[in-house]
């Protein structure tokens, strides 16, 4: 079962909302966003057609954006120490398979403010499988 | 000295106004005839423009794979090897325009692609001509009239998708092994970075039998689907980051078919006590060990981005580090006197930024940079961001998070446990690093860390012949290596009888 944050540990800008609504109303349908981590176009939120992208045990459900739902793995986020995100738009294109959120624009996940000072007492991924 | 930049009257890069997808030996304009403009991270502004392509063009490139793949798979090792050995000397013949190109399209030094990118691209096509040629299947006898014979067939026509980072090298290493293996290859290139790898693809045109390598460019939300999830490949190959490894693998098992993912790192690189026994070559090479985080602008997925140095030689070690660190050039990416370029688009500049105020926040000390780089006259307007290191604890999330970018996290340890368990505390494990004159000590921590490679009193060498590949959520299989063939092969096995006498059952 997908472990959904409590509270939602995802909010968005007006850029953002106004970019998933342009989104929504050019494909017919709903999308979802995926944290990812490492490499090349890590760090940034995948924006995918709703139901592209198999979500499992091993994630997290942050919370939804107008309907939208904003997935992360559950060991990025014990590593990332279970921060809290706010869905924005930069420059230039997305990266991976990702949707674009505008012309030469991207969907990006910037950090709330400090929202987890010390670490949480979660086990991190210390090499053995998957936390 | 300065290479003149591509498409500039005296450059040795000729540039056309806009280039269509490679497929089937000839260029091919895409189908809905869009183009999208070509930066260079160094200046922020065009170099030319690439195919906009869309899924009916990846089906072009199929058709033309599928029609070149039974004469390619039946092509004896010796003819397979004698093309991939052109295609090394046809590249080795063009490595300054291919060099500079590549470090104008990426921004990465000339002196990085002139010395590393684009020899290592030569010697990975010999290397695997060589693999192909020495090819031997084997035979089992089972019993005195019962015998295995197995044989490597290739797998037909595969997907590869490489990232911006090496666009060349990645390029080979995806190319070369599926090639000798007697597969044709669909490659898509990385959206910031597709333009270099066709420069290349001009050079060996000609020496490629047609449709045994197709490139098509373009956003990887259109084109990116319609490859990997295409039921006319029989693999896929993915280096770049976890969510898109998992989508690689998630079409991958709809259609039953393998795939090799690459996926990050966030390696550590460990400097034990005795490299400052004594003031010698040794310490010199350890000291530029640290410093190789900023090779390629810290760009590589096993860029050495976490440093841990032994607490008693801390102090004197990172103030030989840091005064290295602060004479890097940073500039001109085909000055071959610049050291660190310029981040491969304003998008991977955003990231660093951010985190390194990640980092500011969470308390890391910023020992030296951690702003973005000013390199005035015509790289105003690049992509530049100051080598930095940052100093802190392993827990912090610039210890934990892949910056991709000339940042490093240095923090101390205490003895070998210490060590060991700060190196393994990461969900990565593509690479690490251990420098130490003990041998014995360098055996053990090499074992005991969870990365796939160890490198030993040495970093960031690539060389064909050493497996790569990642341990934990670093990636699946292995590349650069004779075993990728297995990665590129079906086993056939005839299981053949010399007997005349019936089994006795019916």
């Amino acid at each position: 079962m997908i472990r959904t944050a409590h509270p939602e540990r995802i909010t968005a800008t007006p850029a953002a909302r106004a970019a998933i609504s342009r989104l929504r109303a050019a494909r017919g349908e709903p999308v979802m966003f995926v944290q990812s981590g490492g490499c090349c176009a890590g760090s940034t939120p995948m924006c995918f057609p709703a139901g592209e992208f198999l979500v499992g045990d091993g994630d997290v459900l942050l919370g939804e954006i107008d309907g939208c739902p904003f997935y992360i793995d559950a060991g990025l986020d014990a590593a990332w120490l279970h921060d809290s995100f706010i869905l924005d738009v930069g420059p230039g294109g997305p990266e991976g398979f990702s949707l674009p959120a505008g012309v030469d624009l991207h969907f990006v996940a910037t950090r709330a403010a400090s929202t987890c000072p010390t670490p949480p007492t979660v086990a991190r991924g210390t090499g053995e499988g998957r936390p | 000295m300065q290479y003149v930049p591509p498409g500039q009257p005296g450059s040795m890069v000729q540039v056309q106004p806009r280039y269509e997808n490679f497929v089937g030996g000839k260029w091919l304009a895409p189908t809905e005839g869009r183009y999208r403009v070509n930066l260079s991270p160094a200046t922020g502004r065009p170099i030319t423009e690439v195919a906009h392509s869309t899924p009916a063009d990846v089906e072009l490139a199929l058709d033309a794979a599928h029609a070149a793949k039974d004469a390619w798979g039946e092509a004896s090792g010796a003819q397979r090897a004698a093309v991939l050995n052109a295609v090394a000397d046809a590249i080795e013949a063009n490595k300054e325009m291919l060099a500079v190109a590549e470090s104008w399209e990426n921004g990465k030094p000339v002196r990085e692609t002139l010395n590393a990118d684009v020899p290592l691209v030569v010697d990975h096509f010999r290397y695997f001509a060589a693999a192909a040629r020495a090819e031997e299947n084997t035979v089992t006898e089972i019993d005195k009239d019962l015998v295995a014979y197995h044989f490597r067939e290739p797998l037909g026509v595969v997907g590869q998708i490489i990232p911006f980072n090496f666009p060349l090298l990645m390029a080979a290493w995806k190319l070369a092994p599926a090639l000798a293996a007697g597969n044709c290859s669909v490659l898509k290139p990385a959206s910031p970075t597709p333009w270099s790898i066709l420069k290349l693809a001009e050079v060996i045109e000609d020496i490629v039998p047609p449709g045994v390598i197709n490139i098509v460019t373009g956003p990887g939300a259109e084109i990116g689907k319609a490859l990997a999830a295409n039921p006319r490949i029989a693999k896929i190959g993915f280096t770049g980051e976890t969510v898109t490894g998992r989508l690689i693998m998630q079409y991958a098992a709809q259609n039953l078919i393998p795939s090799t993912v690459e996926l990050g790192g966030k390696s550590p690189n460990i400097f034990f006590a005795d490299v400052m026994a004594h003031d010698d070559e040794f310490l010199d090479k350890a000291v530029e060990g640290l410093v190789l985080y900023a090779f390629n602008k810290g760009e590589v997925c096993t860029a050495p981005s976490r440093a841990l140095v032994h607490r008693d030689i801390y102090d004197e070690f990172m103030a030989r580090a840091l005064a290295r660190i602060e004479t890097m050039t940073q500039g001109n990416p085909l000055d071959t006197d610049t050291q660190l370029g310029a981040q491969v688009s304003a998008q991977q500049l955003e990231k660093i930024v951010s985190y390194v105020e990640i980092g500011r926040r969470e308390g890391a000390e910023v020992l030296i940079g951690g702003e973005r780089g000013q390199v005035g006259g015509d790289f105003t307007d690049g992509y530049y961001f100051q080598p930095t290191v940052l100093k802190g604890d392993n827990k912090m999330r610039v210890f934990q998070e892949e910056i991709f970018g000339p940042v490093l996290a240095v923090t101390t340890f205490a003895d070998d446990a210490d060590a060991l368990e700060i190196a393994n505390d990461t969900l990565y494990g593509l690479g690490a690093g251990v420098w130490t004159r003990d041998g014995t000590r360098a055996y053990r921590m090499g074992r005991g860390i969870k990365a796939g490679r160890v490198w030993t009193n040495c970093y960031h060498q690539y060389p064909a012949g050493a497996a790569f590949g990642g341990y934990k959520i670093s990636g699946i299989g292995r590349e650069n290596h004779r075993m990728m063939l297995d990665h590129y092969s079906q086993t056939k096995n005839l299981l053949v009888s010399y007997s005349s006498k019936p089994l006795g059952l019916f």
